[in-house]
This record gives structure tokens, C-alpha cells and sequence, in this order.
């Protein structure tokens, strides 16, 4: 009955002893296997008859750290496009998805444009979006026309991701029970009011995994708009590696790309688990 | 020079090369043999052909260059990579096999010497991203306006130059920088090349215009961007820029060339896997053909309509 004099049975010991044995054999082969694996794998590559040729072609240090600067300077670039894209996609998104749930018969055309827009924008290769607003807006001669290649460049992102979230959020939209949208009107709140703060809130906590995800996509994409002149990291690998003949600058690039995914994959991690928290904790 | 060289290939190449890295058991290697010795180069995949590899080209007196020498491609053919499309007017409609244009010309005229007859000519499609992958090659030789770099020689190996390049500005007739007659008048010029050409370089080393250079994955996409405005001018080799103002684009003009000055002169070469000892075989060819007055004959005949371009200081 005292705490003091409470010892685990000699039963208990065994468990402990045995869970321990059984926790440390399963880390020992886990460890091993890895090591055997990897180490296999090291070394079929490293004693491969062409990889010193592999080697200098893509992982030639001297190469790296020359062109890193380079590339450094190009990724400026890609992170200012998709800060700049990731606006103007939520905006145009939000809209759209909107536009697409609201119950007015007289949105009806809109509703028909937005149902197009969002079959054109995901049906259509970015690459080829990128062509179009790149080169054949500015063909135009309209006026407005943004001049400045990184905002046709925006332009070009928003077009083609704008449909993707627009359909994530319609999805989030959707998917909050009309019990809600009845509460919040029998509350007293407009339609407006009940969208506003009662369904959205919970919509984009819904949808955060996926919207995360899409940008996560959208930063990788931000390297095809080199096609219409802008020199962004990928770009600036592609001229060293076809100036040396050599495809170190690639592996740079690659390796940038991951560094900047990393932080959106640990951010959607965090954001799954802090809601299904909540979840558990509200239940 | 190298014409239709793709970002994509280049974003293949660093997954091909993860699935090198998984796949490649220990296999012999022709790269790995760059000796004088003879020996089967890339004949292991085509080991059905004729003469087996071993002893008939073994005298150390040079490389077997006969047309069934174990050191092609495949036996009995020549077989000749060029990127897709092929760019005029160093091909003509996209058809290496024609015998136009001055490339293809020059192909048929080395084959020729080698003793190919036009039948034993193969040619086939390698973008230019790949044609320096590290490995075996699937040609001979690849023939696509390729400058050679002392840095290029170290992944590739060249043949001896069969054409040297200017460089050329391409304007608008009606653009402010169409009267220039020094690379100083276009320091503050909006200037585009294709990538992975020495043009590009040359736009850093003897303009360095204000402005940082655009780049585009062709000729076609800087041609749309010349159209648009969106560049006061291109800069390519001289017979493209030619061909360009000439044919495709007649509003636009050949401003004048410029010799790469902080390097020699810039010559293209045939290019072939590193080490491969056929390169001899195309440098005698190619040397006979210079003697000979054919290379500048076919120079004359596909080349000749750009020597009254005016020279920029």
C-alpha cells in the first residue's frame, strides 16, 4: 500500500527484462539491415566499371562549388515566383471555388466560366500554359499586358494552378456538414456571414494537407518558366552543364530543390498532426 | 554552336542517372578502355556483325578504320547522331539523311573517305544534352554544330574542327540597335541566345550588356521573343543568324558578327565518346577534305551568302 515499498514481481522483472531484449534485438536488426543494404548498394555503384566516369560527370566537386553561387542566384528567383504565385493562386481559387458553390441562379454564368476554367487549368500542361501567356499574350500587343516576364510568369502559374485549388477548396467547402450551414443560419447569420465564419474555418483546416501539397508541386514547377527567358536555378544549371559538359550543375539544382520542399513536408506533417490532435481532443 | 538542346533531357538525365546508380551491375564498359589497344568499344551490343573485335586492327600503328573496323558502332555502318529537329542551314526540312544542307553534307563527304558508301550512312536522333552523357554511345559520331572547349574535351572527345564560327546579332530592321556598328552600342541592350551555345557565353565575354542575358531552349523560342519585344536582339552563329534574317524572320536583320576574340577561333567539331581512337579515322578524313578543297567547297555551296555581313568592333 505505501508508495515506498511497491517492487515490480519477479514476473514483472522478466516482462521488462524480456520487452527490453526484444526492443533492442529489433533495433540491432533494423540497424544491420540498413547498413547491409545501403552498403550493398554502395558498393555495386562504387565498383561499377563506369562510375568514374559517373562520378565526374555528375558529383564533380570542384564543379559544384563553382556553380553554387550561380545557382544560388537563380533560386532567388524561384522563391520570389512562387511567394508571389501562392497569392494570387488563393485568391483566384477562392473566388472560383466560390463562384462554383454558392447557391445564386444568377451566378449561373459564372458558374458555366468557372467550370471551364478549371477543366482548361488542370487539363492543360503547365509547360504549354507557360508558352501561351509567355510568348503569345505579349504577341497581342494588348494594353495592360504585364511586360515584365516574371509577372507573365506568375500569370502563367496562377492560370495553371489556380483550378487545382480552387477544386481543393471546393472540396473543403463541400465537405462540412449542412448540419453547420443550417446552424448557422438558424442563428441568425446571412449567407455571407455563415460562409465566412462558420464553413470556411473549418473548410481550410480540412484542406490544409492538400493545399500544402499542391504549393509543395507548385515550387518545383516554378523552374519551367525558364522556357520564355527567365533564368532561374534549373536554368542556370542547364548553361553550366552544357558550357562544361558536365551534369554536376543538375545534382546542385536537385539538391536546392529538396532543401526548399523539405520545410513544406515537415510544415504539412505538423499541420496533420496538430489537427488530428484537436480532434481527438474536442471528442 | 549547338542547336535544340531541351531542359527536359537534362532533368531525365538526373533520374537515368538513379537508375544507373540501381541497375548497373558490373558490366564491362567500353568507356572504361580508352587505351590505344584495340578492342571491342561498343560491339558487345552489336555482337551479331561481321569481323569479331581482337586481332586484325591490333598494329599499333593506329586505330582500324576500314568500314567493318570493330571500333564503329556497328560494323559496316556509319552510324551519324544529330539533335531533332535539325536546324537549316546546316540541315534542310529536318532531313539529315538528304545530303543538304551543309552537316549533312559534310557527313556524306567524311563517310565517303571512309569508304561508306551513301547506303551504309545511319542516322540517328540525340538530343544535345545527351549526346555528352557519360557511357556508351549509341553513334559514331554526332555531328550538331558542337563548339570545342578545352572543358567540353575533358567529358567528350572532339574531332579536329571542320568549321569555324563567327557570331552574329540578329535585330529587328526597325529596332534603335539595328544601325550599331560596335558590340559597344548594345551595353544596354535586352540581348537572348539559345542555351548551351558558345553564343551565350560570347554575350557575357564581349558585350556584357547591362542587362543579364535571356535564354531560351531554341532558336524558335528567342525568335518568338525577338517578334514580341521581349529582346532588343539574338545572337547566334553567323550561318544561322543568316538563315534566320533570310528566311524565317524578314523583318529582322543581321546587325554584323564578331569573332569570340578571348579564346581562339571557335571551331565546331564532330563529337565522339571519350577516348574512342575512331576520332583518328574522322581526323585524317577530315584533314584529306581540307586538302582537297572539298570542306570549303561544301562550305562555299551551303555557307557562302554570309561573308558581306559587316564586322562589329
Amino acid at each position: 500500500m505505501t508508495e515506498t515499498s511497491w517492487t515490480p514481481s519477479a514476473r514483472q522483472r522478466e516482462r521488462d527484462t524480456f520487452r527490453r531484449r526484444q526492443s533492442s534485438r529489433r533495433t540491432a536488426v533494423a540497424l544491420g539491415s540498413t547498413v547491409l543494404v545501403l552498403g550493398l548498394l554502395a558498393y555495386v555503384v562504387l565498383s561499377s566499371p563506369g562510375w568514374p566516369r559517373v562520378r565526374d560527370a555528375y558529383f564533380d566537386w570542384s564543379e559544384a562549388k563553382s556553380v553554387l553561387p550561380l545557382v544560388l542566384r537563380g533560386f532567388e528567383v524561384n522563391v520570389r515566383l512562387f511567394l508571389a504565385a501562392e497569392v494570387t493562386i488563393l485568391i483566384v481559387a477562392l473566388l472560383v471555388a466560390f463562384v462554383r458553390v454558392l447557391p445564386f441562379a444568377g451566378l449561373a454564368p459564372l458558374k458555366v466560366l468557372a467550370v471551364v476554367y478549371t477543366d482548361v487549368s488542370r487539363g492543360t500542361p503547365t509547360l504549354l500554359v507557360v508558352y501561351l501567356v509567355g510568348f503569345g499574350l505579349p504577341a497581342l500587343r494588348l494594353q495592360g499586358v504585364p511586360s515584365s516576364l516574371f509577372w507573365l510568369a506568375v500569370t502563367a502559374l496562377t492560370f495553371s494552378y489556380g483550378g487545382y485549388v480552387a477544386e481543393v477548396l471546393r472540396a473543403g467547402i463541400i465537405s462540412v456538414h449542412p448540419s453547420q450551414w443550417a446552424s448557422g443560419r438558424s442563428l441568425g447569420l446571412s449567407y455571407t456571414q455563415t460562409m465566412r465564419s462558420v464553413v470556411l474555418p473549418q473548410a481550410l483546416r480540412r484542406v490544409l494537407p492538400p493545399l500544402v501539397n499542391d504549393f509543395a508541386s507548385l515550387q518545383k514547377d516554378t523552374a519551367l518558366v525558364s522556357v520564355i527567358g527567365v533564368v532561374e536555378a534549373l536554368r542556370q544549371a542547364q548553361i553550366r552543364s552544357a558550357r562544361d559538359f558536365n551534369f554536376t550543375p543538375y545534382v546542385v539544382a536537385a539538391v536546392g530543390f529538396i532543401l526548399l520542399t523539405i520545410p513544406f513536408a515537415r510544415l504539412t506533417d505538423w499541420l496533420s498532426l496538430r489537427m488530428t490532435r484537436r480532434d481527438q481532443g474536442a471528442a | 554552336m549547338t542547336i535544340g538542346s531541351r531542359r527536359r533531357p537534362g532533368a531525365l538525365a538526373v533520374g537515368a542517372l538513379t537508375l544507373t546508380l540501381v541497375a548497373c551491375a558490373p558490366v564491362s564498359d567500353s568507356s572504361t578502355s580508352n587505351t590505344s589497344t584495340s578492342n571491342t568499344s561498343t560491339s558487345d551490343i552489336s555482337s551479331t556483325s561481321g569481323s569479331p573485335s581482337g586481332g586484325t586492327g591490333a598494329t599499333s600503328s593506329g586505330p582500324d578504320c576500314s568500314t567493318t573496323s570493330p571500333l564503329l558502332y556497328a560494323p559496316g555502318t556509319l552510324t551519324v547522331a544529330t539533335d531533332s529537329p535539325a536546324y537549316s542551314p546546316y540541315f534542310v526540312n529536318d532531313d539529315p539523311t538528304n545530303g543538304k544542307g551543309f552537316e549533312s553534307a559534310v557527313t556524306y563527304a567524311v563517310a565517303k573517305q571512309l569508304g561508306f558508301g551513301r547506303d551504309a550512312v545511319h542516322w540517328t536522333s540525340v538530343p544535345f544534352n545527351s549526346s555528352y552523357q557519360p557511357g556508351a554511345k549509341k553513334f559514331d559520331f554526332d555531328i550538331n554544330q558542337i563548339s570545342i572547349t578545352a572543358k567540353r574535351a575533358q567529358a567528350v572527345t572532339f574531332s579536329t574542327g571542320y568549321y569555324s564560327a563567327a557570331q552574329a546579332i540578329i535585330t529587328l530592321k526597325d529596332s534603335p540597335y539595328a544601325g550599331a556598328t560596335s558590340l559597344a552600342d548594345f551595353a544596354d541592350a535586352r540581348l537572348g541566345a539559345q542555351v548551351g551555345t558558345t553564343s551565350l557565353d560570347a554575350i557575357d565575354t564581349e558585350i556584357s550588356p547591362s542587362q543579364q542575358p535571356m535564354v531560351y531552349d531554341d532558336t524558335n523560342a528567342a525568335k518568338q521573343a525577338l517578334l514580341n519585344g521581349q529582346v532588343d536582339g539574338i545572337v547566334a552563329d553567323l550561318p544561322t543568324a543568316f538563315y534566320i534574317t533570310a528566311v524565317e524572320i524578314p523583318q529582322a536583320t543581321v546587325t554584323g558578327q564578331f569573332q569570340v576574340t578571348s579564346g581562339q577561333t571557335e571551331e565546331f567539331g564532330l563529337l565522339l565518346e571519350k577516348g574512342n581512337p575512331y576520332v583518328a579515322c574522322l581526323d585524317s578524313a577530315l584533314a584529306t577534305l581540307k586538302r582537297s578543297g572539298t570542306l570549303a567547297g561544301i562550305e562555299k555551296k551551303w555557307l557562302s551568302d554570309v561573308v558581306d555581313v559587316p564586322t562589329l568592333s
